[in-house]
């Protein structure tokens, strides 16, 4: 057995997910593809979208992924950390918009 | 803990003076700094060795006899592509010819002779000329002259952009092209300064700008113009370029918005594993990762259309290749045929193509070529 939980090489494998469920990991990579395409968003938009998910989900797969993505598209790497702050502006700003229900609770029990 | 944290800084201030050290060295080329590397066998056995010997990964015949393309054969001859030597003013990061100013291997007048004698005679369309820079060839300007006259239908320089900016005697390289009808092909890694800069050299973004515009000034890469400019895109670094159309959409609107520049065509060419490029995949641990993702894009379609198959190349002392890959890897063609003075365009016609796994390279994705993408 592998002594880390993340191999970088287990990226290439990921489509081997369909091995032991054939029908479901077809569904999704089928899902997943479709929705990368070129739409009312371009490609290259939704690659940025998808590099700021890979860092608020901390999926190191995806962050490869993602970032080798961007720069195959020509994503410059201010670009990159612009749309990691966006996600990272969301990730604080869930966290302190619960700050209001800590003050309602406040104010409810030592009002 | 606290032992732990104090080494981090040392190992990334390690790593930092080994980058700036590769960075050192690279303002030389490969042969001049005596690298293992600069030995084509020395190239072709790491292609060989490794994740492809171990079964890793399939060979590129493995892979083309999987859909019966196997042997890959020349078709009718529509590209002559000439290397009027290896000497540039530039020595980027990605190199396959290893170029730089001190490489000596020049193209004579006496071989341009025999090339002449080919390129009046051959039923090619296209006429493309490359080095290094092929301006630095003190002959290229009469070659140029001389080959004009043959008629070729399509007669490209690949030009560096920057050679124009170089010294006063390059200043009237856009003219000079103008005059013969000669088809601009120029390389621009990115449509930003850092990007490009970091491939190719410092300064190489701002004189390519002023050489783009200095080629725009005289009619070149003007919608409906017939002076031609089409601009190479290849990737900065350890990963395979996009697709070719998107990125000439976003270099059109970039160039156009900041330095109002406009180009035709934009062509998207892979890195191939050999030269400096393999150098730079070993050295930043990136070669297994890259030979990788080839192979997972490796396209039966592209195979197809592969360049090798309508193109021959000319090295500096004449002797003929399959593509300038193979140049570089000194794998001559295989036919009884050699050599420019020998030159026989139907005992070329039906070779079997040599190949090795930097093949990979033209048949990922789209695939890639001289002229971008094929499939």
């Amino acid at each position: 057995m592998s002594k880390t939980y993340y191999d970088p090489a287990d990226l290439r494998k990921f489509g081997k997910i369909t091995e032991w469920s054939e029908e479901l990991g077809n569904k999704f990579f089928e899902y997943y593809g479709k929705v990368f395409e070129e739409g009312a968003l371009s490609a290259r938009e939704k690659s940025l979208i998808a590099l700021a998910v890979a860092h608020t989900e901390q999926c190191p797969y995806c962050i490869d992924a993602y970032t080798k993505d961007g720069l195959q598209r020509g994503v410059t790497k201010e670009e990159m950390m612009e749309a990691i702050h966006v996600g990272a502006a969301i990730k604080s700003g869930a966290t302190l918009v619960h700050g209001v229900q800590m003050m309602n609770k406040v104010n409810k029990l030592d009002g | 803990m606290s032992g732990r944290a104090q080494s981090r800084p040392k190992t990334s201030r390690l790593r930092s003076r080994r980058q700036l050290l590769y960075k050192y060295m690279a303002t030389k080329s490969l042969k001049k700094r005596d690298s293992d590397l600069a030995k084509s066998n020395r190239q072709l056995e790491i292609l060989s060795n490794g994740i492809f010997q171990d079964g890793e990964l399939p060979t590129f015949k493995a892979k083309i006899s999987e859909t019966s393309q196997f042997p890959l054969k020349a078709k009718k001859l529509e590209i002559l592509q000439i290397n009027v030597g290896y000497m540039c003013n530039q020595v980027c990061d990605h190199c396959h010819v290893d170029a730089g100013p001190d490489r000596k291997e020049i193209m004579t007048r006496d071989t341009m002779r025999q090339c002449l004698e080919v390129i009046k005679n051959t039923g090619a369309h296209t006429l493309d000329l490359t080095g290094g820079a092929p301006e630095m060839n003190p002959d290229f300007r009469w070659f140029v002259e001389e080959a004009s006259k043959a008629g070729i239908k399509d007669f490209i320089v690949r030009s560096n952009l920057t050679i124009i900016r170089a010294n006063k005697k390059y200043y009237d390289l856009p003219e000079f092209f103008k005059k013969h009808n000669v088809h601009v092909v120029s390389s621009m890694p990115h449509w930003t300064r850092g990007k490009t800069d970091k491939q190719r050299g410092d300064g190489v973004f701002d004189k390519s700008i002023k050489a783009l515009q200095e080629l725009n000034a005289v009619g070149y890469g003007i919608p409906d113009s017939d002076l031609r400019l089409d601009l190479v895109y290849n990737p900065s670094g350890a990963f395979l370029p996009g697709d070719q159309a998107s990125m000439e959409k976003d270099f059109k609107k970039a160039l156009m918005e900041d330095f109002g520049i406009q180009f035709h065509n934009l062509f998207a060419i892979t890195n191939l594993p050999i030269s400096r490029f393999l150098d730079y995949l070993i050295a930043s641990e990136n070669y297994e990762d890259y030979m990788y993702s080839l192979v997972e894009a490796y396209n039966p379609a592209a195979v197809e259309n592969v360049m090798c198959t309508n193109t021959l190349s000319v090295s500096w002392d004449g002797y003929l290749f399959d593509c300038d890959f193979n140049q570089m890897l000194e794998l001559p063609v295989n036919s009884k045929v050699k050599h420019i003075s020998e030159y026989n365009e139907e005992l070329l016609e039906g070779r079997n193509i040599v190949i090795s796994q930097h093949c990979y390279g033209c048949t990922a994705g789209a695939g890639s070529s001289c002229q971008g993408v094929v499939a």
